[in-house]
């Protein structure tokens, strides 16, 4: 039915530290659908960017690796576009500017001048920034730069748009107007999206498929979650859906029960201070 | 439409009204009280100090100094306008009465006036200090980019830095005398080593904050211009020098204010023309007056100084993308 369009096969990467090589992950591997909506969820530090890195070539795997549409991803390229948390526009450009750099990087020959306006105004409005094309980054709010950043990858039409925790910075109703705007537009555009997230309501909302992964060293993945929901979907409808909510609270057994996050001794020495903290407050 | 932005206009005179009346007051009346008790200290410690050429200059004597200075300079410029309409005349009389002689134009060749003397320190330091961000610029840029670049050089780099201009002055001197050597010169071989030896030791803080700003560029933007593909040609100009611009200026402001320290001194040692000659000519002249032409002197180059930083501060205010460091 729907084809085989990213495939992740048996990746595994070592980090070389002082203390000998650190196995991030190991044996991770998935199959991706054309137009699928795919959301990495796990603890922090278990290597979800690292995946996500791979995927875009700026990490090379130790083992396997990545392919799409049936070759090997080696290098980053703008058919793996990436939205990453910290909006990463440039702080001299204007909005315009910013998706004109990648416009013109991608469609340098394809496009004709007046296309890529076009082009560049098109993607703009898709993600509601038409009222502020030429504001710098600095003039605008968080969620704005980070609507500006799905633009700017947006415009390079890739085959799978690779989000890093993009909405992880914002604060919670930014947030949930940022989730629409993104169900809007796969649904006009259906691209395949890889999407890092810590927060389980945006996996079980925006996905497809929610791909769990276990706690590292050598973390891989746990369990896949289908997420059997007729699109599109409406948050406030779903909130007391009965099956959402059973999607949701397999999530959080997943990561709260089956991969209890045991504490190393960096955290446990905070949580030390923070007791501490509150004893002394007492 | 037109009455809303009237009155608005209007009511933000209104606010801005009292904020001026204090505010600017006060920013008027504090320097001028700085700079009168200055003078009060100064005009009653000068007669106290007894030199070879006569008790050392008051305010007074400077300020009738500044003036002689500058009808010398007006002198000196109707003597060449003199010189010039009566070599025309000469010439055209010649060729009334010979047509076949050919007209020669001498150049006028009257002493530099201490105006002149700025101008060719101003033209001096500024063609150094442009030298200078020619060589500096480019190289911080490599130096930023390579980490290896870095190691190999940084060692140079910090030797080179801390050497005084007048270590170099000798060896530019010897160096341009024997390398430049050309029958009909563009420019003079003591602009030439006053430029040099600017140059060399104002292009060390340039260099070193231009690789600074280069290298630590943020690595989303690095990884942004990787997802392009941008070839190195369009990462150095669409990525790296915006980035590095904000830190590129810090270090041009403090170059160019090297630049015209390490001039005055070049020019008085090497006798080359500009400012730093005139303070030596005046010291070995040795008049009454000696001491307060150098005091003149001394207020105009603290002065350039001071407005080629406004200049250098305007350009960076401009071309700062960041507003959140503020540039002052």
């Amino acid at each position: 039915m729907s084809k085989l369009h990213l495939e992740l096969s048996a990746i595994g990467i070592e980090f070389p530290t002082p203390k000998g090589a650190f196995r991030a992950l190991a044996n991770v591997n998935l199959k991706i659908n054309k137009g699928e909506f795919i959301s990495l969820i796990g603890h922090s530090g278990c290597g979800k960017s690292t995946v996500l890195n791979i995927i875009a070539g700026l990490h090379q795997a130790t083992e396997g690796g990545a392919v799409l549409d049936g070759k090997e991803v080696n290098e980053p390229g703008p058919e793996r576009a990436v939205v990453f948390q910290n909006h990463s526009l440039l702080p001299w450009l204007t909005a315009y500017e910013n998706v004109e750099l990648a416009v013109n990087q991608v469609f340098k020959n394809t496009m004709s001048k007046k296309e890529k306006r076009e082009w560049i105004e098109h993607n703009l409005e898709l993600v509601h920034m038409s009222h502020a094309l030429h504001k710098r980054p600095d003039e605008i709010s968080g969620g704005m730069k980070q609507r500006v950043g799905i633009a700017r990858a947006l415009s390079m039409q890739p085959q799978v748009l690779l989000m890093d925790e993009p909405f992880g910075a914002l604060d919670a109703l930014t947030r949930a107007h940022l989730q629409d705007s993104l169900m809007e537009i796969q649904a006009q555009l259906g691209n395949t999206v890889v999407m890092i997230t810590h927060d389980v309501d945006e996996a079980v909302l925006l996905s497809d498929r929610i791909v769990m992964m276990t706690n590292g060293p050598a973390a891989t993945v746990g369990e896949i979650l289908k997420i059997d929901l007729p699109r599109p979907r409406n948050r406030i409808a779903l909130a007391d859906d009965p099956t959402y909510n059973h999607y949701r609270s397999a999530v959080l057994k997943f990561l709260y029960e089956k991969q209890k996050k045991i504490e190393d001794i960096k955290s446990a020495s905070q949580s030390v201070g923070i007791k501490k903290a509150t004893s002394e407050v007492a | 439409m037109t009455t809303q932005t009237k009155s608005h206009v209007l009511s933000s005179l209104n606010l801005s009204m009292p904020k001026f009346n204090t505010s600017m007051l006060l920013a008027l009346l504090l320097p001028t009280i700085g700079i009168s008790l200055f003078l009060m200290m100064w005009s009653a410690a000068a007669p106290k100090i007894d030199t070879s050429l006569g008790a050392f200059p008051g305010p007074a004597q400077v300020w009738e100094q500044t003036l002689t200075l500058w009808d010398e300079h007006i002198q000196e410029r109707e003597k060449e306008e003199a010189f010039y309409i009566r070599q025309e005349e000469r010439n055209a009389q010649r060729a009334a009465q010979d047509p076949s002689y050919e007209v020669k134009i001498r150049s006028y060749t009257g002493k530099a006036t201490f105006i002149d003397q700025i101008g060719t320190s101003l033209v001096t330091v500024l063609a150094g200090f442009v030298l200078a961000s020619l060589i500096a610029i480019p190289l911080g840029i490599f130096i930023g980019l390579s980490e290896r670049l870095n190691q190999a050089v940084n060692p140079i780099i910090q030797v080179f830095k801390p050497v005084s201009p007048l270590a170099w002055l000798p060896l530019v001197t010897m160096v341009v005398s024997a390398v430049y050597v050309s029958e009909d010169p563009l420019f003079e071989k003591s602009f030439i080593t006053s430029l040099i030896t600017v140059s060399l030791c104002s292009l060390w803080p340039t260099l070193l904050n231009t690789a600074v700003g280069v290298a630590n560029i943020d690595k989303d933007l690095m990884n942004v211009s990787q997802v392009l593909r941008l070839s190195t040609l369009t990462h150095i100009r669409k990525i790296v020098l915006p980035s590095s611009i904000p830190m590129m200026f810090t270090g041009l402001r403090l170059s160019i204010g090297i630049a015209w320290m390490v001039l005055i001194a070049a020019e008085m040692l090497a006798q080359n023309p500009g400012l730093g000659k005139f303070v030596w000519d005046e010291f070995q002249n040795g008049s009454s007056n000696s001491l307060a032409r150098i005091i003149v002197a001394v207020l105009t180059i603290g002065f350039v100084g001071y407005c080629l930083d406004r200049i250098m501060l305007l350009i960076q205010q401009r071309v700062n993308w960041d507003k959140s460091t503020q540039v002052r």
